[in-house]
């Protein structure tokens, strides 16, 4: 019966290249299916940069805003918070901003384009609370020598008003500076870096 | 590199010594017959496409919304938004299509080599049980995209329980959860279509295997090689007709796989509603509580057993009769292997009144599927002109559905009377590729 | 020809060749050939320019973003904000009509449809055939009537284009009532018979494109998977056959 002689080599060869084709087969076939989980074209959309005027923003306050879902503060700063400013930076665990929390361009004093304009994502760096924010330089319940910034209620961290941990709370960093740019003095576009940074 | 895959060979047979023998007995010391042509390509196929199925399947349920208000949206969030979404949807819906003619394909080869008889009986039992959940899991797939067809399709298949007497109505609603398919109803049927069908139909195909092994497979000359000579080129004691499973059987089968995924990747390229025989060009429009489609059919895989419903008229003040008729067009697949009582398996060798009737039997079911898909209402008129439709298409359909079950009368009685005339049944298998 | 070839495949040669054409709207409309082809970039990008001149006002696209057309027509950002976009909808938002749909409601009775999946649900044809097919009925409260959809809500939008139909009637035979003959152009538009058909062909090439931009993807990838599998197929045949000598 097994008088035929059986040419090993052109078998090896044969399954050898079936295989290795067939798994390029195999590999492309589950490209689809990984990229399938890439960020949608919704998801994308909902993270596309988002144009705010800041016309309606007074001296002091706050406004929230959305962006990819994530609450980015906008703050209109008074002089006097402006001022307060280097008199923390001894409290603080980063107060040159040297750990890369924001954009070169919003690496500064004020950790902002603008410095009366600060712009930042609301997320805590401890456990991705969003912390208060208390603007005011006063007394508040849990520090009778607030000098304005954020607090978080989660698990008590505490910010100055350029978003700088203080020191001896759980959060480690600063809170971080998205890319953002001026599109005109009163509009401001988060999501994209200004043109001469990019 | 070889020595380390050897280490970790012998580590794993050390503690799992079983897994090895098991292997072998299913793969390469599995001997089926040598003379398998053509039609015994449908079973790895199946296999093939219930793993495409659970596979893209997996993948759909991460972007799919089962509610009634977010499912239509979400499936066409997968067709535009999610990256390659298009593909993974059409694989599946091609793919349940595709399934069901591989899978009628499959089971008209039993017929047609008597794969159903002593001693496989249990294999045809467990194939039998896997059409009717492969039935469920598709019925339930097709509601969940929630277009215009999909909830039609699910208010008739549920009325369908309705008829039953006494507790029909009461049945339906509990189906439902609701007074109409809704939310409710789309909840429970996402829930069994991925996961409780899935795992009835798994569990079932390896009882399907495994019962076909423990007695090994048919062929197409019903020959049991197992009764024949002994002895192969590979084993003294192994009947002389069979060859291993693996490598022979595995390489052929792949080239049945090239041949099948060719054919699937265009259409899923190229033609993925198929004419609108695969995605129904209603199933466009979002469900319509108040607007039923023009043309309410179920998608092509149900017309046979549907157009059963159709033909047979209410009586008694009941339309239980139809729907009885279209579960006894299954049921009575069930009974092949006690209603044939031929003394011979293959068509090769029975008598002409078997071909003949296998023959008609197969027309009549093509005839349903022609009733039921609404093309007898478009032939009729075309070819005939102006001529009572309703008249022409019930007896027409009454006709296909006397012969569909005529076939299973006709078989009991042309081999319990002994009408048969066979041929000789060789010793051997006659062919091989 | 895919109903033809399906109906091979399905009912193999039993019943060729008269299977239904799709349903659309019950009643039976000799429908035109389109001529639709959604692989002619400059057909779709005519076409874009017509939707949302003339249809975007009433009907949305909800599933279509701008983003996404602007890259599968081969446009830039640029060009779809300033000539096509008149809603104020960010570049990667969908395609929403700024018609309220309540007030529509009162309008026309019922609010325009999302023309997202139309081509889909009604076939290429339907929608060339319906936009060739308004005419000027003095019986009906818009004004307008349409042989395809009778007594459609909508009145015409593209009539300073085409001109104006008027329907030849045809007297009520035994059995059948009265029914529209044929139409013709009683009052020429800004664009000859010829050149508005070539129009309507564009604005349904973008209406097909429109309910499904995956199809570009298709045959961009498709032939490519084909040729691979025939390599992998041909290749498994070989194989096949050598381990098969062993078979006697």
């Amino acid at each position: 019966m097994a008088n035929e002689v059986v040419d090993h080599g052109r078998r090896r060869f044969l399954t050898a290249t079936t295989a290795v084709v067939g798994g390029i087969g195999v590999v492309s076939a589950a490209v689809p299916f990984i990229k399938s989980w890439e960020p949608s074209a919704r998801a994308k959309a909902a993270g596309a940069p988002v144009t705010q005027s800041l016309k309606k923003i007074e001296k002091g306050q706050q406004l929230i805003v959305a962006w990819r879902s994530l609450p980015v503060f906008i703050v209109n700063r008074t002089p006097a918070q402006l001022a307060q400013l280097p008199k923390e930076d001894p409290l603080l665990v980063d107060p040159k901003s040297e750990v890369e929390q924001q954009p070169k361009y919003a690496q500064n004093e004020t950790r902002s384009i603008k410095p009366e304009w600060l712009v930042m994502v609301g997320i805590c760096t401890h456990l991705g609370c969003v912390p208060d924010f208390y603007g005011e330089i006063k007394p508040e319940p849990f520090d009778p020598n607030w000098k304005g910034g954020y607090y978080c209620p989660c698990h008590h961290s505490r910010y100055d008003i350029a978003g700088r941990v203080y020191k001896n709370v759980p959060a480690p960093k600063n809170m971080q500076v998205p890319p953002y740019h001026f599109v005109d003095d009163t509009t401001v576009q988060i999501g994209v870096d200004p043109k001469e940074a990019g | 590199m070889a020595n380390v895959f050897s280490n970790i060979g012998e580590w794993v047979n050390e503690r799992a010594p079983g897994m090895m023998p098991m292997y072998r007995a299913h793969m390469t010391e599995y001997y089926a017959p040598k003379n398998f042509n053509l039609w015994y390509y449908f079973g790895s196929l199946a296999l093939l496409v219930l793993v495409n199925q659970i596979v893209t399947g997996i993948f759909l349920t991460m972007n799919y919304t089962p509610s009634a208000a977010g499912a239509f949206d979400s499936v066409q969030y997968i067709m535009r938004d999610v990256e390659w979404g298009w593909l993974i949807r059409y694989m599946h819906s091609t793919g349940a299509s595709l399934f069901f003619v591989v899978v009628f394909l499959h089971m008209f080869r039993g017929l047609m080599y008597g794969s159903y008889k002593k001693p496989r009986e249990l294999v045809w039992l467990l194939g039998m049980l896997i059409f009717l959940a492969l039935m469920a899991e598709a019925f339930m797939g097709y509601v969940l995209p929630w277009g215009n067809m999909s909830f039609w399709g699910a208010k008739v298949i549920i009325s369908l329980f309705g008829t039953l007497p006494y507790i029909g109505g009461g049945l339906e609603q509990w189906i439902m959860g609701d007074f109409l398919p809704g939310d409710a109803t789309l909840n429970r049927f996402f829930a069994l279509h991925v996961i409780a069908l899935p795992l009835v139909l798994l569990l079932l195909v390896v009882l399907h295997i495994a019962a076909l092994h423990e007695v090994g497979s048919n062929n197409p000359d019903g020959v049991e090689i197992k009764k024949g000579p002994k002895g192969n080129r590979w084993d003294a004691l192994k009947p002389a007709d069979g060859i291993p499973l693996h490598p022979y059987y595995t390489v052929k089968d792949l080239v049945g796989v090239g041949f099948f995924l060719l054919i699937a990747a265009f259409i899923i390229f190229f033609a993925p509603t198929f004419g609108g025989w695969f995605l129904e060009h209603d199933n466009a429009i979002p469900a319509n509580n108040l607007l039923t489609p023009p043309e309410i059919k179920p998608v092509w895989y149900f017309t046979p057993f549907y157009a059963i419903v159709r033909m047979i008229p209410s009586f008694l003040g009941s339309a239980v009769w139809g729907v009885l008729a279209m579960f006894s067009a299954i049921a009575v697949l069930f009974a092949m292997p006690w209603l044939d009582r031929g003394k011979v398996k293959s068509i090769r060798y029975r008598g002409t009144g078997y071909k003949v009737a296998l023959t008609v039997f197969v027309l009549s079911f093509f005839g349903l599927g022609a009733v039921g898909a609404g093309i007898t209402a478009e032939v009729i008129p075309a070819w005939f002109g102006n001529v009572d439709l309703t008249f022409w298409e019930n007896l027409f359909g009454r006709l296909m559905t006397l012969l569909y079950f005529g076939f299973f009368v006709f078989l009991w009685a042309y081999t319990y009377f002994g009408w048969e005339t066979t041929k000789p049944v060789p010793d051997r298998v006659t062919t091989h590729d | 020809m895919k109903h033809f070839l399906s109906g091979i495949a399905l009912a193999l040669g039993l019943i060729v060749g008269t299977l239904p054409a799709h349903a659309a709207e019950g009643a039976k409309v000799e429908l035109m050939k389109s001529g639709a082809d959604v692989r002619d970039q400059a057909s779709l990008q005519r076409g874009a320019r017509l939707f949302f001149n003339y249809c975007v006002g009433c009907h949305s696209l909800k599933y279509v973003r701008y983003s996404r057309m602007a890259e599968d027509l081969g446009l830039t950002e640029d060009e779809v904000m300033k000539n096509l976009n008149f809603t104020g909808a960010k570049f990667q938002e969908p395609v929403i009509s700024h018609m309220p749909a309540a007030l529509a409601g009162t309008w026309f009775g019922k609010a325009p449809p999302d023309l997202s999946l139309e081509v889909d649900a009604k076939g290429a044809d339907w929608v060339y055939t319906y936009l060739n097919t308004f005419y000027l009925d003095p019986k009906s409260p818009i004004g307008w009537n349409n042989t395809t959809l009778p007594n459609a809500a909508m009145p015409f939008p593209l009539w300073e284009l085409q001109g104006m139909q008027s329907a030849q009637m045809q007297p009520a035979k035994d059995g059948d009532a009265a029914g529209v003959e044929k139409l013709v152009l009683s009052h020429p538009g800004k664009m000859t018979p010829a050149q508005f058909q070539q129009a309507t062909r564009d604005l349904t090439s973008f209406l097909q494109y429109v309910s499904e931009p995956a199809a570009l993807q298709r045959h961009h990838y498709g032939i490519w998977v084909l040729l691979f599998l025939a390599l992998f197929t041909f290749l498994a045949a070989l194989l096949k056959k050598e381990y098969w000598k062993d078979v006697h």
